[in-house]
């Protein structure tokens, strides 16, 4: 691996996948210089930082994906073979999961919605498993990924800023949509610029005040999950920069102690997007 | 740590996933669970009142228990009045069959003694004639002298 101090390792373990498009006439790390636009893997950090928006973390995506059709083969196939009898095995799990899910919906969200619990089941079960890929030691899958020939590896999604921005943004479109349907387009307006402070005068120091709340929803609730994983991440890295028969007595506690993090991060976000749409669905 | 497309087609994943899961996945599970939830209760409503009924037809056995000993207890007791009765029946039979018969005995030899009494005067009045014949040593017409030895046997 391309590590041969402390901080390349950790650089290189902190780099995704990228496939994205270099621009016409850029001299790629090797000193080759790119005759026309091509969509290719980066070999540097620096080339898939310069490949800027026009580029995809394979690595992100497909993780992601993964575990999203994990979740979803789990599920459906547990809901393949209900029965009304006595559960057991996948089905316990799959409903206790379920009525974990009811419970926190009943107690964060107070208008009727089909959707947001199993929105929520989504989000929890999705990120969870998710995070949960960060227990598996950090040199494992990218060695095997480096032994096929890719370069850089990084298989939590949810320690890349996109693939936790790519979830919040989902809410955060779903939190624009309620609003808009169940206060309408004047109810929502008057919601931005009538509050806090109910007079013409302060409507546009409002309206300041009630988009940046409004914004900061998606924000925070990304990059807590972000920061949380990403933190998590580094320190896991760092361990496993020390003396190989040391490793095991920070590792072990610190993944035990991840285990709740992990679970706890997937609630946050789970009851944080409960709790905003539900005050999406309030009509005042 | 660049922001990029992924962003994007995470967000594309993202709402896939939840509508298959809002259309395939919730939905049954959850109605599973309802079922369930309403068969359970079910089941204990039925066992409740099972119970209630066992409970009625307990107190309903004992009524019908106790109906049965006070009847028997009726009849018991009807009988043994009756057999009383009866006892008290035959013996006033008994005793009126016994003193029939007493009184037909009595009649009886009364009716005896007076045969044998008349059989008696009639001899004492054969004898007194023939102690009379051989006082007089003549015979003494019966006939002639019946009127007094009629008068005679009354007499004795």
């Amino acid at each position: 691996m391309a590590a041969d101090t402390p901080v390349e390792y950790i650089k290189h373990h902190l780099q995704n996948l990228t496939y994205g498009k270099l621009p016409e006439g850029y001299e790629r790390a090797d000193g080759t210089l790119v005759d026309e636009a091509t969509w290719t893997f980066a070999r540097t950090a620096q080339e898939a930082s310069d490949m800027g928006f026009m580029a995809f973390h394979v690595d992100t995506l497909g993780w992601s994906l993964f575990m999203g059709i994990v979740f979803l083969g789990l599920f459906r196939y547990a809901a393949k073979k209900a029965t009304t009898g006595v559960p057991t095995g996948l089905q316990n799990v799959v409903e206790m999961t379920v009525e974990f899910i009811q419970g926190v919906v009943r107690d964060g969200f107070h208008a009727r919605n089909p959707l947001i619990a199993p929105l929520a089941l989504t989000i929890f079960v999705w990120i969870l498993l998710m995070n949960c890929l960060k227990l598996i030691p950090v040199d494992y899958i990218p060695s095997i990924a480096h032994a096929l020939g890719l370069e850089y590896f990084k298989i939590v999604p949810t320690t890349d800023p996109n693939g936790t921005f790519g979830i919040s943004i989902g809410v955060f479109l779903l939190i624009i949509f309620y609003s808009l349907k169940v206060k309408g387009i004047g109810g929502f307006t008057k919601e931005l610029s009538m509050q806090p402070f109910n007079h013409w005068s302060l409507i546009p120091f409002n309206l300041f005040l009630e988009i940046l709340v409004l914004i900061v929803k998606p924000i925070s609730l990304a990059l807590r999950l972000f920061g949380n994983m990403y933190a998590g991440e580094v320190v896991f890295i760092l361990i496993a920069l020390l003396p190989l028969w040391i490793q095991w007595t920070l590792n072990v506690p610190w993944a035990i102690f991840h285990i709740l993090v992990v679970v706890l991060q997937a609630f946050i976000f789970t009851t944080l997007t409960v709790v905003y749409l539900s005050a999406a669905h309030e009509d005042h | 740590m660049n922001i990029n497309l992924t962003l994007i087609g995470q967000s594309i994943a993202f709402a896939i996933f939840v509508w298959f899961c809002v259309k395939y996945v919730w939905p049954p599970i959850t109605a599973a669970m309802e079922a369930r939830q309403k068969k359970i209760a079910d089941g204990l409503s039925a066992a409740d009142r099972a119970s209630r009924d066992l409970e009625l037809a307990q107190e309903k056995a004992s009524k019908e228990m106790h109906k049965a000993k006070e009847e028997a207890a009726a009849l018991v007791d009807q009988a043994n009045k009756r057999a009383a009765q009866i006892v008290e029946a035959s013996k006033d039979d008994a005793r009126k069959e016994g003193e029939r018969l007493i009184e037909q005995a009595r009649a009886e030899i009364q009716q005896e003694r007076v045969q044998a009494r008349d059989a008696l005067r009639a001899e004492v009045a054969a004898l007194a004639v023939a102690g009379a014949e051989k006082i007089l040593e003549t015979s003494v017409d019966a006939k002639a002298h019946s009127e007094m030895l009629e008068k005679l046997a009354a007499e004795l």
